[in-house]
């Protein structure tokens, strides 16, 4: 079972749309104990870093943690991928999922921000989630703060500064862009992740 | 690098794409569902849908051409036209719109900008501006006008945009309505006064006629993006067409698309 996890911020349409393309047949939940029976979670996510307390208040944090260590498929979207990081500035008091240690932060001034449109994409020839989707192909986004890049990094992304678009580690992948409206190159992103199985 | 956005806009009157032809007669030019799919598939960075049906049975024909439209989009979708509530806009983003664009409502009350973001983000509320220059007077003094263009308000375009920027709009789409409908060129001046006045991201639209005037609206009129509709119709031109012209004039595009 496929889950998507409502935690009550945007509108949730486009990604289960997207998903029923890419020929998954996705379940909309706010539910810990549907979390606890998915095989794999998907973390869509539009607006405040803030709305992730949701997460905690409903209890869905500990289930997608238990299911991560499970070693079950994790997918963030936009916020889904800055909620895996330790927190953002943007609501400095609510503490992201931490798999990974550092923090999202604004985009440097100087610049037009939120960052809207389509980007192109640095891949990292080994990453699985975008396996198939040539180097430098465009996807579109719509974010004002951004994770850093590290060595978790599936692919960079530029704004007058690089940026994580992707992040991936084992069963843990995020993506800053929305694959759900990144044309094919974003469909190819949900079915990699949907046929995703352990090395 | 990030590239300039090419927005093809459809009018939708009851669920039909309909065209003006010398801004009186209007006729049939198809189906929205197909059309979108079709500008999708020539290159469009977004497609938007400007509703300009009058009736209240027009409206849930709108909602069903949306949902349509939805099924096969996986590029941006905007929905605009005659949205006066949050609850509006709700049903429209539950037909599968990403952003809904609004005009003269969030002009009688700005804080629905704020209201529809609280619940579907920043990013998925556009506010649209028609502006018109005032004779004589700075471009800083071009007004807004609402009701389809019809009536004027007194309120000056730039200071309209910084405000809807501060009630927590996603992007302004704006529109010269000197230069809309003539195919002679976007109204540059008046976009890079607007531009310049916000952070977000500023949509020019009104005056496309061939892909100069694109490379003229991103370089002179600092423009984020630009909307397009009547070129796009009937052939003259497609998108990945002006978008590889736009390449040749060094105008970063998505390309291939």
């Amino acid at each position: 079972m496929i889950a998507v996890v409502d935690y009550k911020a945007g509108n949730l349409t486009s990604v289960m749309k997207a998903l029923r393309a890419a020929g998954a047949d996705p379940v909309l939940t706010d539910d810990p104990t549907v979390v606890h029976c998915a095989d794999l979670i998907i973390l869509p996510g539009v607006g405040h870093f803030a709305a992730t307390k949701v997460l905690e208040e409903y209890g869905l944090k500990t289930a997608i943690r238990d299911r991560i260590e499970a070693g079950i498929p994790f997918l963030g979207i936009c916020v889904g991928l800055q909620w895996l990081f330790a927190g953002s500035t943007e609501a400095p008091g609510i503490p992201g999922l931490a798999v990974f240690p550092e923090r999202c932060d604004h985009f440097e001034p100087g610049k037009k921000v939120p960052h809207v449109g389509w980007n192109s994409l640095s891949i990292r020839p080994e990453s699985r989630l975008l396996s198939g989707i040539r180097n430098n192909s465009f996807a579109y986004f719509t974010h004002s703060y951004r994770a850093p890049v590290t060595n978790v990094t599936a692919a960079v992304t530029d704004y007058d500064e690089p940026f994580a678009a992707a992040v991936e580690r084992d069963n843990v992948m995020g993506v800053q862009f929305h694959p759900e409206k990144s044309g094919e190159a974003g469909l190819r992103v949900l079915r990699n992740f949907l046929e995703w199985r352990p090395c | 690098m990030l590239t300039k956005r090419i927005i093809a806009c459809l009018d939708v009157r009851n669920g039909r794409v309909v065209k003006g032809v010398q801004f009186v007669d209007i006729i049939d030019a198809g189906d929205p569902a197909e059309l979108a799919a079709r500008h999708a598939a020539a290159g469009a960075d977004e497609i938007v849908f400007l509703d300009i049906t009058a009736t209240h049975e027009g409206r849930g024909t709108l909602l069903d051409a949306v949902r349509r439209a939805a099924q096969q989009l996986f590029v941006p979708f905007t929905v605009g036209g005659g949205i006066r509530t949050a609850d509006e806009a709700a049903a429209i983003f539950d037909a599968g719109a990403d952003k809904i664009s609004i005009n003269s409502a969030a002009l009688a009350r700005p804080q629905l900008i704020g209201e529809i973001g609280a619940k579907f983000g920043a990013q998925a509320v556009v506010v649209a501006i028609d502006a018109r220059r005032v004779p004589d007077r700075p471009i800083a003094d071009a007004e807004v006008f609402v009701a389809g263009g019809r009536k004027p308000t007194g309120r000056r375009a730039v200071e309209w945009a910084r405000e809807a920027e501060g009630h927590g709009a996603g992007e302004i789409l704006l529109t010269s309505m000197d230069s809309d409908g003539t195919r002679a060129g976007f109204d540059c001046e008046l976009s890079a006064a607007v531009s310049e006045a916000v952070q977000i991201p500023l949509i020019a639209s009104g005056g496309a006629g061939n892909a100069q005037h694109f490379t003229q609206v991103f370089r002179e009129g600092k423009a984020d993006a630009a909307l397009a509709a009547s070129i796009f119709h009937f052939g003259i031109a497609d998108v990945r067409t002006l978008k590889m012209e736009l390449q040749r004039d060094g105008i970063p595009v998505r390309l291939p698309c």
